[in-house]
């Protein structure tokens, strides 16, 4: 089998592993990071999103040769402590209630407060319409992609930024 | 609870998380009571096991069953160190207070760490008379409490059933025949294990009939990866046997079930004389209600991971019933249950699904075939098609009216196939326990009232699904009382209230405990808190306020796991369009021990509701389900979900328990609203407008 390189969460890592097994699997099967979670296997619910070169990909369809040299980055990734914004947002406000899809809605959301930084509600709405979550946080997951981008803005601010 | 010298406390919760907030609440309540620094404490999951009692996550009962116990557990733990300070003092316990993590003696200004104490207060003996705290001294209980796994889930380490990794793993996944019954007639593995990764392929036993908890049976094929097994799998050629139900179909079934409520059936509850109430009544009315099979489509599907040794089996599963899983698991691997343990994972949703360890027994078969550990998982597709479906359902109630308008008389039949038939042969309609979900438990003032039983003999699994029977009961019940209203021209708040009638507890039960095996002593079925939750709804709904063109505004309200609950929806229909705008929800839980999460189990039940009201529909043909992912089978999504809005009602009376009592009005709230918005009925879900 022909071996895939690529950067997780900054690390060099090959693998040996048929071309189009999806990186969903090759991620939680053989390099172990369990925090990109399976939920559909046919791009309808992002719990498996996470970042290729910033942008959030379904991984459960993306061929692992898809992400060949680029730099893919998990939840385990995202931080080093939980201290992403988009996460302490998710804290403060009590997001979680079971949990699992809310990697994947956190992923989503990263990508989404990248490309806009103060996304009005309309533009969550669309950024996160693929992103289930059958316990129903979604009230509180508008709420804190609108928190963390408001944290993200005052601290920009505080820096001297726009 | 474990309090170590180094002040750290450990609170073992022997109940499954499943997002309800089951681990912080009731630690809470043990860490209050102890006067503990919720800052030193952790939590720790139970495996199954009878030590810790019936450990059935289900109901809605954790916080309602638990928390005089739990306030009990910590007072004594709280006397037994202030008890230890007293002792090293030598001064009399009752100089002596606990606080915050600390024992202080008044007088001296002393104080001794819990931590210090530990080791003398765990020699004392455990006394019998403890004065609980006054409520006004609570530290935690009833103040919002942040969830104690928040970090682990936002940083991706939280452990799920599917995500448990041991070395030498391997990873299966399951073919199981299409219709329930079915079996394995012949099968051929040799494309599937030419597939690269596809180590084995096993047989598993078909189901009995009645299928029961048990696994479906079929073949598995076991890989070094997930990805690989699911490929195997495709490659696997299997003729099926079909069985008895290989000619269930649902729309044929649907039409079976509007015959069974169109004669008498089993009569669950009579009061007065229906028939001649109807004889003598100004005005007949009567409809029709159907709400189809639906599945729990929880976030992670079912997956966990059984390790077999020469003699003991461990299990780390996402299961509502770590000791039935435990059993079931050891009869398979052939072990006594002692030998076998079941760690208790996060549940990445359950619904009342994961009470059903059928993909644990699966697990244990392949894992008594393959000398390694086995991660098996359900595909999207399996967890759609194969699961223990809420019961497809038609009602019919017939109300008896006078000249003006108000009901004399009460008929309700209500058929379909039972919880019961799943382990049980010969079940072939609703039992009284179903029954007492909504159906007989109608709260309303008539004096003339009959519920009935009609035949539904079952050709699938059913199971429970958040509030179970309560779904259609409710969405039935609050949809007739809309149509009664409109009949006699009255605002359907009102005709509510009044159809309730006078404040008074309602008291089926010659037993001790109601419908949910609560004491109903200490929790009477009181009418006086569901006009409450109703004027709640209503008065911060803004209920007659004016709306929009084309928006309409629907109520209902439903008790259900002793809890109380009103929704009003906002609704608007446009182009054939409806869209839901504004929901308002009324809870009276008793004490709202974290209210946040009370609030959260209403916006998610909530949503929940909305889902099934608007698109959860499972149907079958030639016994097969027809959906099988997300695509056919809807879940509300982000755009969908209107503001929620949480009015808790203020109560001193003890906690009751909210995983599944904010679903019941929603469906029926929305389609009064479609009502007052277009003047069209809605008797059918999901709703789909003409």
């Amino acid at each position: 089998m022909p071996k895939q390189t690529f950067s997780v969460n900054g690390e060099r890592r090959s693998v040996d592993v048929p071309d189009e097994m999806p990186v969903l699997w090759v991620v939680r099967d053989v390099l172990g990071l369990t925090g990109t979670k399976f939920g559909c296997g046919a791009e309808l619910c992002g719990a498996c999103t996470v970042l290729v070169e910033g942008e959030a990909i379904r991984t459960c369809v993306a061929p692992i040769s898809s992400v060949s040299g680029k730099d893919v980055v998990t939840i385990e990734g995202l931080s080093p402590d939980g201290s992403h914004p988009l996460q302490q947002a998710w804290r403060d406000l009590n997001v979680p209630q079971c949990g699992y899809c809310q990697a994947g809605q956190i992923m989503n959301a990263a990508a989404l407060l990248a490309r806009s930084p103060s996304p009005t509600d309309a533009q969550i709405d669309q950024a996160q319409q693929d992103n289930l979550c059958r316990c129903g946080t979604y009230p509180r997951i508008r709420a804190a992609i609108r928190l963390a981008a408001e944290v993200e803005r005052t601290a920009a601010r505080a820096k001297g930024g726009p | 609870m474990h309090l170590y010298p180094s002040g750290d406390v450990e609170i073992v919760v022997a109940r499954s998380e499943m997002g309800q907030g089951v681990r912080t609440g009731l630690s809470a309540v043990v860490a209050d009571e102890m006067e503990a620094d919720w800052s030193r404490v952790r939590v720790v999951q139970a495996p199954g096991d009878p030590a810790f009692g019936n450990q059935d996550t289900d109901g809605s009962r954790s916080v309602r069953n638990h928390f005089q116990r739990l306030r009990e557990a910590g007072t004594t733990a709280r006397r037994m160190l202030e008890q230890a300070a007293a002792d090293e003092w030598g001064v009399p316990v009752s100089e002596c207070v606990a606080r915050e993590h600390e024992v202080h003696h008044g007088a001296t200004g002393q104080t001794l760490a819990y931590g210090d104490l530990a080791e003398a207060a765990g020699r004392l003996p455990v006394p019998e008379d403890i004065d609980l705290k006054s409520p006004d001294e609570f530290r935690y209980i009833g103040r919002p409490m942040a969830g104690v796994d928040n970090l682990d889930i936002t940083t991706g380490r939280a452990g799920f059933g599917i995500d448990t990794r041991l070395t030498g793993m391997v990873y299966a996944v399951v073919a199981r025949p299409p219709v329930v019954g079915g079996r394995v007639r012949s099968y051929e593995s040799s494309s599937a294990l030419n597939v690269p990764g596809v180590l084995r392929v096993v047989e598993i036993p078909a189901a009995p009939s009645p299928p029961g908890f048990t696994c479906l049976g079929g073949v598995a094929v076991v890989a070094e990866n997930t990805w690989a097994a699911m490929q195997g799998r495709k490659a696997l050629e299997i003729d099926w046997e079909y069985g008895p139900n290989g000619s269930h179909d649902s729309a044929s079934y649907r039409v079976a079930l509007e015959r069974a409520v169109g004669v008498p059936g089993r009569v669950a509850r009579s009061e007065g004389d229906f028939d001649a109430a109807r004889a003598r009544a100004a005005r007949v009315h009567s409809s029709e209600y159907f709400v189809p099979y639906l599945a729990h489509a929880p976030m992670e599907p079912p997956a966990c991971v059984v390790s077999l040794q020469e003699d003991s089996c461990e299990i780390w599963a996402p299961v509502q019933s770590p000791q039935r899983a435990r059993e079931m698991a050891a009869e398979i691997v052939g072990l006594p249950v002692e030998k076998v343990t079941c760690h208790v994972t996060f549940l990445g949703g359950a619904f009342g699904r994961k009470s059903k360890p059928d993909f644990v027994v699966e697990a244990a078969y392949v894992a008594r075939e393959v000398k390694a550990p086995v991660q098996l998982t359900w595909s999207r597709e399996d967890d759609v098609r194969h699961d223990f479906y809420h019961a497809i359902s038609v009602q019919r109630i017939e109300a008896a009216l006078d000249d003006s308008g108000l009901v004399t008389g009460w008929l309700h039949r209500t058929a379909f196939p039972s919880i019961s038939a799943t382990f049980q042969a010969g079940v072939v309609q609703p039992t009284d326990g179903e029954l007492e979900l909504g159906c007989v438990t109608v709260p309303f003032d008539v004096p003339n009232l009959r519920c009935e039983a009609c035949e539904a003999p079952s050709h699938t699994r059913i199971g429970w699904i958040r509030s179970v029977s309560n779904i259609h009961h409710s969405f039935a019940i609050g949809c007739f009382v809309d149509e009664l209203a409109a009949l006699a021209g009255r605002d359907p708040k009102e005709y509510l209230l009044e159809l309730i009638g006078p404040p008074r507890v309602i008291d089926l039960w010659e037993e001790e405990s109601n419908a949910y095996g609560a004491d109903k002593s200490v929790y009477p079925y009181d009418t006086q808190r569901l006009r409450r939750v109703i004027e709640v709804a209503a008065g911060e709904a803004g209920w007659g306020r004016g709306l929009p063109q084309g928006h309409g505004l629907g109520i209902a309200a439903h008790y259900s796991f002793v809890t109380y609950v009103a929704h009003v929806a906002e609704v608007s229909v446009a182009d054939g369009a409806l869209r839901v705008h504004r929901v308002d929800c009324a809870v009276d839980c008793g004490l709202a021990v974290n209210p946040d999460r009370v609030r959260a189990q209403m916006e998610g039940a909530t949503v929940f509701g909305l889902s099934l009201a608007l698109h959860g529909e499972i149907t079958m043909r030639d016994g097969r389900v027809e959906q099988g992912n997300f695509n056919d089978y809807p879940i509300l999504r982000i755009r969908e979900v209107p503001e929620i809005r949480v009015h808790i009602v203020e109560s001193d009376e003890p906690p009751t328990g909210v995983g599944e009592p904010g679903v019941p009005p929603v469906a029926p709230a929305v389609a009064n609203a479609v009502y007052a918005a277009t003047g069209d009925r809605v008797r059918d879900l999901p709703i789909r407008l003409g």
